[in-house]
């Protein structure tokens, strides 16, 4: 039975452009209290535009609409569960979007003076604690705009590690079970590629590694748990293998959210890792981003680490731009502040307690979902799963589009690669028993319905709004703008 | 289904041979496994290609496959059809929806590459 | 739920991981707060921040107003709390906003294609500069020292792995505007871009078209790059460029201590392909209803993997609609009264000072100071509680007694008099 999800309210709703009419404005500057000045004099003739064509003219009535009618076309955490798994879709606490927005913190700018902004200092400084506690290492950069981001900057401080020891190496290692920003970030900082193939449980093959690691590697890049869901249970020896050639160990904290609390990647043999505030700190994806992906490493990459570093004397706070062997700088000022003032308030609301309780609720719910679903979907791995489950099934992009008309965001589809026809979940430790069995019996009923009325799940989703989405069409003949 | 005249490779290419020129595509399994076509990237008239080697790629909505050149030799002509309509390459994957013409360096190369026969035994051995 | 499963402790859930693995400890961190003292805890941070009652610094972030419907529409839960918008039917609402904001990005910039957005312009522009290296086969980039000094340090750090040769060219220490005999020198037959940033740091609009004849003269391609976005609303687009790298902090962004903020790069049509980010396309549902979707996701990381364009994988996407808000609040009309009050606000206090550069200039400008040091200078400002301009001896060491000032629509006319006369002026 279909218990959540109800016809759609709104329709119709035009572009800013079509709707747009000459002469309506949403804006109210003040009176200039300074004499105009004629742009074409100041700038030049050749300098000044002429009115930007096809430009919005709408009223503040107009956009406010507009936008309210958008939003509901969404699907949203708020809205309900949100299983993809390995994005750690958890509530997003309103509280840590009212302390970003502290009139104190929010407009200061990255280049007044070091003395005028010691509140902020103080955040970052107890957030690099925090964070520095939580994966057991010793120092942290908080830089990174992003997962992704925080990827590069740890290869590159791999790189550099490497090179002050005499020899930068040639190659990383990468699981094929990885995301695929590994592999990309791993390129941009001059490395080549090496694929690793996960064995019969899920899990890397120390004795295959083993076979693999020799001077010519840098690193190996580790998502722990992996994409499957499975802790990989020979880290500590994999740590041996690498730390035996000279070589480091690059954990992609990604899925951080099963082990916060519970084990530290800094107690064993982790280099340095980054972590999504956006997963596990509970700060909101907004539609893809912004994210933030600081990076935590062992003593001896700290002085390797991106330009600028906090730094403490008796009369303050201030920046250190005098670091011989750091990588530079890997973006402009310090971070994406805002999203590190969310994530210091989540950590803040939890606790140490309270974040080994939220890493129980999230292993909870991932084990119940998969004891339900087990006997209806066949699980990818038999290992145990921490905070998602992978099964598989060949019609998993139908299924998932069947979801959306049960009221449920689909799970993460046909990823990992390495599984053929996979279903990840992630259910995070916000949902409720009553939101985990609405989605189990959602998932069991289409199960059902494949067999007996295979039709319901070739057309879905058929309760949206917009039905199906023809992304051949828009690939082959892009329109990437709206025109006239 | 893959035509006797032409050679094969586990890449899942074609070529056929006439005279000193190769015209390569992709099998009818290739474009099969990657779905609606969207995109073809293929080399510049003139360029000298080596056999084995990346000489551009097939994409669908979410995949790309690499096109390895079965044969040698420098490219005299490329399917411009395909940049306008990619969907020929699933309708007619071994006639209009060819991909380059090969003035061939190493005539004998595409006598070694695998028969029709071989390579429909490699695609189900792959597949099973 | 744990009957279900079978186990009989949390512990349990986990009870396979290694002993080596597992934390036995208690993580050194406070016990859980209520929510009033997490309120507390920031609004004391705040406090500890100076309280100005204006600002004078620009550099890359700038201090304009941001209009209240902008927090209103980001705070709705469907567009703050929904992931990237993978799955087309239930994401209309952040497609069809991305898509809008592709447009207004493309009609701003004169560039036929713009992405979803990129972290923010410092990371903006080495993703173009590689960008240019893929089109070219080229790996030469040559950048005006007028281009936002930690910018340029981003693109170091970028592409130093890269066999990138990474030259800079001068700046014409009269008009403050980019040198073109050292930046003909700069350029040679493996150049793939020039990068030039306008208004550039100094707050002087560069010549765009004459430096683009001069790139495209030796085939390279010209990267322009703005800090400041509210000039587009005055200045030329500029159409002569072939990739534009930007940053849209200005557009309802706070300044927030220097992020998030959101980048863009846009391009000519046929560069697309070389595009890096997400990009929406419309297409149709199968009713046949315009719908929009994410296309030409072949060029990113999830399916090239080691061989995609960058490994960028999201894109600002929330901070990006505060810009679309902006656009549309603002208009055709208000964008541009909008740069007319910075233009005018600049040049009133503009020329009161001892301007260092000739060059024609928008919202900034470098004064040079006199009789007092620009320490003194600020000091001063700040017993009125004003924050000053940035001293420039920190980027440009032969800019000593040099203050970097940005004058926005918020500054007030008493405030530019004030700053004059801490000048001594």
């Amino acid at each position: 039975m279909i218990a959540k999800v109800r016809p759609h309210p709104s329709q119709n709703e035009a572009l800013l452009f079509e709707t747009s009419s000459p002469g309506k404005v949403g804006y109210q500057l003040s009176e200039l209290d300074v004499p105009p000045v004629d742009a074409r004099e100041a700038l030049g003739a050749n300098n000044v535009r002429q009115e930007i064509a096809d430009f919005p003219e709408v009223s503040e009535v107009d956009v406010i609409r507009h936008f309210t009618r958008l939003s509901t076309w969404n699907y949203a955490i708020d809205l309900g569960l949100y299983p993809l798994g390995s994005c750690t879709m958890k509530y997003n606490p309103r509280v840590n979007e009212a302390v970003a927005r502290t009139e104190g913190l929010m407009w200061i700018h990255p280049y007044q003076p070091d003395a005028l902004s010691q509140g902020a200092f103080a955040i970052l400084a107890e957030l690099e604690r925090v964070l520095a506690e939580i994966t057991g290492m010793d120092a942290v950069t908080l830089q990174p705009a992003a997962g992704a981001h925080g990827e590069l900057t740890g290869i590159l401080l791999v790189r550099a590690y490497l090179e002050a020891q005499g020899n930068a190496r040639k190659r990383v290692i990468v699981p094929d079970s990885a995301h695929g920003t590994n592999p990309a970030s791993v390129r941009m900082a001059g490395y080549e590629v090496v694929n690793v193939a996960s064995n019969d449980r899920g899990m890397l093959d120390a004795a295959a590694l083993g076979r693999m690691v020799d001077e010519d590697v840098a690193a190996i890049m580790i998502t722990n748990p992996n994409t499957l869901g499975v802790f990989e249970e020979h880290i500590s020896e994999v740590a041996r293998i690498l730390h035996a050639k000279g070589a480091l160990v690059y954990m992609d904290g990604a899925n951080m959210n099963a082990l916060a609390g519970i084990s530290r990647p800094g107690d064993y043999g982790i280099d340095l890792m980054h972590l999504n505030l956006h997963k596990t700190f509970s700060t909101p994806h907004g539609g893809g981003g912004p994210g933030s992906g600081p990076v935590a490493v062992k003593k001896p990459l700290e002085a390797f680490l991106p330009l600028p570093r906090l730094q403490r004397a008796p009369s303050g706070w201030s920046w250190n731009y005098d670091r011989p062997q750091s990588i530079g700088r890997v973006r402009a000022f310090y971070g994406n502040f805002g999203v590190l003032v969310r994530a210091l308030a989540y950590i803040m609301a939890h606790g140490g307690d309270g974040l080994k309780r939220a890493t129980h609720d999230a292993l909870l719910n991932a084990n119940y979902l998969r004891k339900l679903l087990e006997p209806h979907y066949q699980i990818a791995y038999h290992a145990p799963s921490m905070h998602e489950c992978v099964f598989h099934h060949p019609s998993t992009g139908a299924i998932a589009k069947r979801l959306i008309d049960y009221g449920f965001h689909p799970y993460t589809v046909s990823f990992p690669l390495i599984v053929h026809g996979a279903m990840m979940i992630e259910p995070t430790e916000t949902e409720s028993r009553q939101e985990l069995d609405l989605f189990a019996d959602a998932l069991i009923s289409i199960a059902q319905e494949e067999r007996e009325h295979p039709d319901l799940l070739s057309g879905a989703p058929h309760s949206t709004r917009t039905t199906k989405v023809d992304e051949v069409a828009a690939a082959r003949k892009p329109i990437l703008k709206w025109s006239r | 289904m893959d035509p006797e005249n032409l050679r094969y490779t586990k890449e899942h290419e074609w070529v056929r041979v006439e005279g000193d020129t190769g015209t390569i595509g992709i099998t009818f399994h290739a474009q099969k496994e990657l779905g609606d076509i969207v995109y073809v990237d293929l080399p510049k008239p003139g360029t000298s290609i080596q056999q084995k080697t990346t000489i551009g790629s097939v994409e669908s909505v979410k995949a790309v496959s690499d096109i390895y050149t079965p044969v040698s030799g420098e490219v005299v002509e490329v399917n411009g059809q395909l940049a306008e309509s990619p969907e020929i390459l699933n309708k007619d994957p071994y006639g209009s929806g060819w991909l380059v013409k090969i003035k061939l360096s190493e005539p004998d190369e595409a006598a070694k590459l695998l028969t029709a026969a071989e390579y429909q035994a490699y695609v189900g051995t792959e597949s099973s | 739920m744990l009957d279900t499963i079978g186990a009989s402790t949390l512990e349990d859930l986990y009870a396979h991981l290694p002993e080596d693995v597992r934390f036995r400890g208690a993580l050194n961190i406070p016990k859980g707060k209520s929510e009033y003292e997490i309120v507390d805890y920031f609004r004391a941070r705040g406090r500890d921040n100076f309280d100005a009652q204006a600002n004078f610094l620009g550099a890359g972030v700038y201090p304009h107003y941001r209009p209240v419907l902008v927090d209103a529409v980001v705070s709705r839960g469907e567009f703050l709390t929904s992931y990237t918008p993978y799955q087309a039917e239930i994401s209309q609402g952040t497609l069809t906003a991305i898509f809008e904001f592709q447009t207004m990005i493309c009609q701003l910039t004169g560039m036929d294609v713009a992405n979803a957005s990129m972290y923010d312009g410092s990371t903006a522009v080495p993703e173009a500069a590689m960008m240019a290296m893929r089109i070219t086969g080229r790996d030469g980039i040559a950048v005006a020292r007028t281009v936002h000094p930690e910018y340029r340090e981003v693109l170091g750090t970028y592409t130093r792995h890269q066999s990138t040769s990474l030259t800079e060219f001068e700046y014409d220490p009269e008009s403050g505007q980019a040198d073109l005999e050292s930046l003909e020198q700069a350029l040679h037959e493996n150049t793939a871009a020039v990068i030039l940033q306008s208004p550039n740091f100094f707050g002087v609009v560069e010549d765009a078209k004459r430096i683009a004849e001069m790139a495209h003269a030796k085939g390279a391609l010209l990267v322009y790059v703005f800090t400041e976005a509210v000039s587009l609303g005055l200045l030329e687009p500029p159409r002569d460029a072939d990739i534009v790298a930007g940053e849209l902090q200005s557009f309802a962004i706070a300044p927030s201590y220097g992020g998030p903020f959101a980048g863009i790069i846009a391009c000519k049509e046929k560069y697309v392909r070389q595009l890096p980010g997400r990009l929406v396309g419309e297409t149709k549902d199968t009713n046949g209803n315009r719908a929009f979707c994410l296309t030409l996701a072949t060029r990113e990381q999830h399916i090239r993997r080691e061989k995609a364009t960058s490994n960028i994988c999201t894109n600002q996407a929330l901070i990006a609609l505060m810009a679309t808000v902006f656009m549309a609040l603002y208009g055709k009309r208000g964008l541009r009264e909008l740069a007319e009050q910075n233009l005018a606000k600049a040049h009133y206090l503009g020329e009161r000072l001892w301007r260092r550069f000739r060059g024609p200039y928008f919202n900034e400008f470098v004064a040079a100071t006199g009789v007092r040091s620009p320490e003194e200078i600020n000091r001063r400002l700040l017993g009125s509680r004003i924050i000053g301009g940035l001293p420039l001896d920190r980027f440009y060491p032969e800019l000593r007694n040099s203050l970097l000032l940005c004058c926005t629509e918020m500054a007030s006319r008493a405030d530019m008099d004030a700053v004059a006369e801490a000048f001594g002026a």
